[in-house]
């Protein structure tokens, strides 16, 4: 699936990944492979991109809360701050 | 005689001199343009998922939505958010802002004015500088995004205004701005910020099962502040492209205006040496004639 990372000052990572973890106000979830549409706020956390399957190859940026969009296999993540860690 | 040829000469260098500087922020201005053009670019696809993902929820939910942020009232209290540059030099740039403001304040809030409640926080310090010497209550907390123009800069004074309208403080803020068309033409504009405009469900809106997570309310209202960080930073980013487009305009006409001074001076330089030389001649033909005859 396609993952896009948008902050309002660039576009911080965007490509295909097999899986991410995102910090949603009701829990960490974990978004993968031809996920229900989906509409859900952010709370500041760490988000993952597990770009393949073997979990070996993990990018981890620290959000400040925001929104995500996953919608026929792409995942649109849009957060106002973020920074890789 | 050659003192006048010499003032002729001096004036020249100094216009030299002022067109080499009026060139070079021609070159710094187009520069920096470049990069302000950049960052709108680079938000613009943040900006434009932020108003689709709100136009999707509100199609795919029936009856209103809004919260106290769309909720229009009576208004008392105005509150204009005016954003000018740091610097001068942009031609009538700085001039143009002030003078749509205090013409949105005489036209549509001439009475909430009498009452003295019309308030204005200031972007860049133009601004601040020529309504402080007006009888507006001016606030001066955001004057120096331009120092060091980041998003978070601007989300602050967005968020505070948000609070401020929360608190009853103000019902309604707009924002005055310059928005960017190209280099040389700006338009200046009068923008509401809150209350929010009615959102309308968008016609090709994906209609699909989404999820909603935590729900819609919760959602829209986790939405509208981020939506509007991104409406007054998008103002802010206008602005900073549309100042440097005006500065690089002014430059470029002062630079033709020296261009055009330069010549008309290198005629009359050119007049005075000539005169200087056949006054010459003139003295030593008459003085060698004199001696022969």
């Amino acid at each position: 699936m396609n993952l896009e990372i948008l902050t309002p000052e660039r576009k911080l990572y965007s490509g295909d990944v097999y899986g991410v973890q995102l910090p949603g106000v009701d829990g960490l979830f974990e978004v993968l492979e031809k996920h229900a549409p989906m509409v859900s706020a952010l709370k500041p956390g760490k988000l993952k991109v597990l770009k393949d399957k073997g979990q070996s190859d993990i990018a981890v940026f620290l959000i400040q809360g925001g929104f995500v969009e996953v919608f026929h296999n792409k995942v649109t993540v849009l957060v106002e701050g973020a920074v890789p860690s | 005689m050659s003192g006048a040829l010499k003032e002729v000469r001096n004036r020249i260098k100094s216009v030299q001199s002022t067109q080499q500087i009026t060139k070079a922020m021609k070159m710094v201005s187009a520069a920096k343009l470049r990069r302000a053009q950049d960052a709108i670019i680079q938000m613009r696809p943040y900006a434009n998922k932020l108003q689709e993902m709100l136009s999707n929820i509100v199609s795919n939910t029936e009856g209103e939505l809004g919260g106290t942020l769309a909720t229009e009232r009576h208004v008392d209290r105005v509150l204009l958010i005016v954003i000018t540059s740091d610097r001068g030099l942009a031609g009538a740039y700085n001039a143009n802002i002030i003078k749509a403001a205090k013409a949105v304040i005489a036209e549509k809030y001439a009475s909430q004015a009498a009452a003295g409640n019309v308030a204005i926080w200031n972007i860049g310090k133009k601004g601040y500088e020529s309504m402080l010497k007006s009888n507006y209550k001016v606030d001066a907390t955001f004057k120096d995004i331009f120092l060091d123009l980041r998003f978070e800069t601007v989300q602050a004074c967005a968020q505070a205004a948000v609070k401020a309208f929360e608190e009853k403080q103000f019902d309604l803020v707009e924002v005055v701005y310059s928005e960017f068309k190209n280099a040389a033409t700006q338009r200046f504009v009068v923008e509401r910020f809150l209350p929010i405009p009615k959102v309308k469900p968008a016609a090709k809106a994906k209609k699909s099962d989404f999820i909603f997570e935590p729900n819609k309310e919760e959602l829209i209202a986790e939405l509208m502040p981020k939506i509007l960080n991104t409406q007054l930073y998008k103002a802010v980013l206008d602005a900073n492209a549309s100042e440097h487009g005006a500065r690089m305009t002014a430059m470029d006409k002062a630079s033709e205006n020296a261009n055009e001074l330069l010549r008309s001076l290198k005629i009359s330089y050119n007049r005075a040496r000539q005169a200087a030389i056949t006054t010459e001649l003139t003295e030593i033909v008459s003085g060698a004639a004199a001696l022969q005859g």
